[in-house]
């Protein structure tokens, strides 16, 4: 075993974790303001990586410029499925936890049929970025330049989502999670804030899958297994803590590269769930769960 | 409900009328197998016929699902790990062994009841989302598992050898057809199995525990024990399935009876037919299975993804129009 491989290894699990935490953020801060899981948030994550393939190869829009854009359409998506299906599911009065998780469920299956009719089966992926090909070396690790470049994105987007939670929207996010009928009465309007809170939730997994493209493929089911990963992160960090989203991202990132540096490639998965079964086990809410 | 524990003389009509409920639904329990029996008959392509078969077989597995996530309110989204239990006990017992898989379905409900006590014994500690998830990665670890496990065949998966027609050996080389009677006692002793429950005192307890855990402690209910009660024959049942999957279909490897999406094909019926009831998920099975399976034939083949559509905005509308499920049209209330 050699000290290099393992540094690289180190170094490649935290970079990949940052993606992690920030595809897991999303999904923490929806279940935080109400109480629902997105069954669908990998697919939604699809659809911004398909989004940058379109935007980069007809206008030619660097992926890294892409980043408002593609934001703001995922908003508008995340906006558009909590009006259209969540706040329909909130609505009914019979077997609520069920009808949330199948709804979402059934949508993330429609996504990914819809993707399969637009953009066929084949893997996607962008190349000739600006960062394309690209590596850094330091203390004899190398570092690719997109990857560097996603998990410093990652972290100010973290920044981003924590300084959100000092403005006036971020203080009504806040005290619509305390008390989601208490609010209505100081005049803040619940839906709103609900529906804005999916829009945040689904842009910041869209940055996620924008930086993504640049090193990753992306097919119709791309979205299974990075959301499989995301719920573990956030059960990991404790439903609803963004702060726990980033550790827990990191740390998930981490066990996955050892397992598989360790054992074998193959066993990779192997090693993160069993961590996260075993932090379970002391702390059934997560790291910084509270909910 | 609570009534009639404290005070007998006020709940005895009540109780009555429950009884006699029970006694109708397990004579159209009893009825409805004379045309659920007879119905692959009467159609003469092999395709419709496997198709019935799948729909029985599925009613039968999210039956199961249904007594752990229905009735004791624990939403289990790694069912396909009782599944591919089942299915590879009883092929590795049929393969390396020689033991029929008439007696191998019975060891594989023994060790996928088993395994689902040693799941829920960490996992029970966690409530809602936190469980659900935990079952999805506890199914997944045994996907993985089994794909890197060189003695049940890895990644390549085992074929059943086929012999003699046979019925202690369930091969039915000639036709498939007498698997429809395999499937349906399977989905009939889901259902008895469900009827009992609803009647008897576990059963009100599990659903106690489902719509209230601290209301249910506090009526001396043991929660912990009931939710692995309900584990071991919801876990056991679904072993048994596999196992008769594995044989109808002949050869398995962990994508084909392990993989994640298992789980919810399972659960889906019951959620969406009506969770918690008795007839939910057959209706739920009676709906989905055809239309997945239609869609993906007729509209599937060239891969364009509009089967996915229709099937995926399916779900959604009937969960959203229908939160008490399909058997909410015809009047009957589940839980949940």
């Amino acid at each position: 075993m050699s000290w290099d491989l393992l540094a690289q290894s180190l170094v490649s699990g935290l970079l990949m974790g940052l993606i992690y935490a920030l595809v897991a953020a999303g999904l923490s801060l929806i279940f935080g303001l109400m109480d629902v899981v997105n069954f669908a948030h990998g697919e939604m994550m699809m659809l911004a990586m398909y989004a940058a393939v379109l935007i980069f190869g007809t206008l030619g829009l660097d992926p890294l410029l892409q980043l408002p854009l593609v934001c703001a359409g995922m908003f508008a998506l995340g906006w558009g499925v909590y009006r259209g299906v969540i706040a329909r599911a909130l609505g009914v009065r019979f077997n609520r936890g069920m009808v949330q998780i199948f709804a979402t469920f059934g949508l993330a299956i429609f996504i990914r049929g819809a993707a399969q009719f637009a953009f066929g089966g084949d893997f996607r992926s962008v190349s000739g970025t600006v960062l394309s090909g690209k590596t850094v070396s330091f203390l004899g690790v190398f570092v690719p330049l997109p990857q560097l470049a996603a998990s410093i994105v990652c972290l100010l987007a973290f920044a981003g989502l924590l300084l959100v939670g000092r403005t006036e929207f971020g203080r009504a996010l806040e005290a619509t999670r305390e008390d989601r009928d208490a609010v209505a009465l100081i005049g803040i309007d619940r839906d709103r804030i609900f529906a804005m809170g999916w829009g945040l939730g689904a842009a910041t997994v869209g940055v996620a899958g924008v930086m993504l493209i640049s090193f990753y493929y992306v097919s119709p089911n791309v979205g299974a297994n990075f959301a499989l990963i995301a719920y573990v992160t956030v059960a990991l960090g404790g439903f609803g803590s963004i702060l726990g989203a980033l550790v827990a991202g990191v740390v998930i990132g981490e066990v996955e590269a050892l397992t598989a540096f360790v054992l074998e490639p193959s066993l990779k998965q192997i090693g993160m769930f069993a961590v996260y079964l075993a932090v379970l086990m002391i702390r059934p809410r997560g790291l910084f769960g509270r909910l | 409900m609570s009534v009639s524990v404290l005070d007998p003389s006020v709940a005895a009509p009540a109780d009555n009328a429950i009884l006699r409920r029970r006694r109708r639904e397990l004579l159209l329990g009893a009825l409805l197998l004379v045309p659920l029996g007879a119905l692959p008959f009467l159609v003469s392509d092999v395709y419709t016929q496997n198709l019935i078969i799948t729909t029985v077989l599925f009613a039968g597995l999210s039956q199961a699902w249904n007594i752990l996530g229905g009735y004791c309110g624990q939403i289990s989204l790694g069912h396909a790990l009782y599944m591919g239990i089942g299915a590879y006990v009883s092929t590795m017992l049929f393969t390396r062994a020689g033991v029929p898989p008439t007696v191998g379905m019975f060891a594989a409900a023994a060790v996928a009841g088993a395994v689902a006590l040693l799941v829920g014994w960490p996992c029970f500690r966690l409530s809602g989302h936190y469980y659900a998830i935990a079952t999805v990665v506890v199914g997944e670890i045994g996907y993985l598992l089994f794909l890197n496990w060189e003695w049940v065949g890895a990644a390549s998966g085992i074929y059943i050898p086929l012999g003699a027609d046979s019925v202690v050996n369930l091969q039915f080389r000639t036709s498939k057809l007498p698997f429809h009677f395999v499937v349906l006692a399977f989905a009939a002793v889901a259902w008895v199995a469900a009827w009992l429950i609803e009647g008897s005192r576990w059963g009100f307890a599990w659903r106690a525990v489902r719509d209230d855990v601290t209301a249910a402690r506090s009526l001396a209910v043991r929660v912990f024990p009931s939710k692995m009660a309900a584990a071991a024959i919801s876990g056991g049942l679904t072993g048994m399935g596999g196992a008769i999957y594995a044989q109808y279909v002949g050869y398995i490897d962990p994508d084909s009876v392990l993989a994640g999406h298992w789980s919810i094909l399972i659960a889906l019926p019951a959620v969406l037919g009506g969770v918690g009831t008795l007839w939910g998920p057959l209706l739920g099975a009676a709906v989905l299975i055809p239309v997945s399976e239609l869609t993906r034939s007729y509209l599937g083949g060239s891969g364009q993804g509009v089967d996915l559509m229709i099937y995926g905005g399916l779900i959604v509308v009937v969960a959203l129009a229908r939160p008490a499920g399909l058997v909410s049209l015809f009047g009957v209330k589940g839980g949940a």
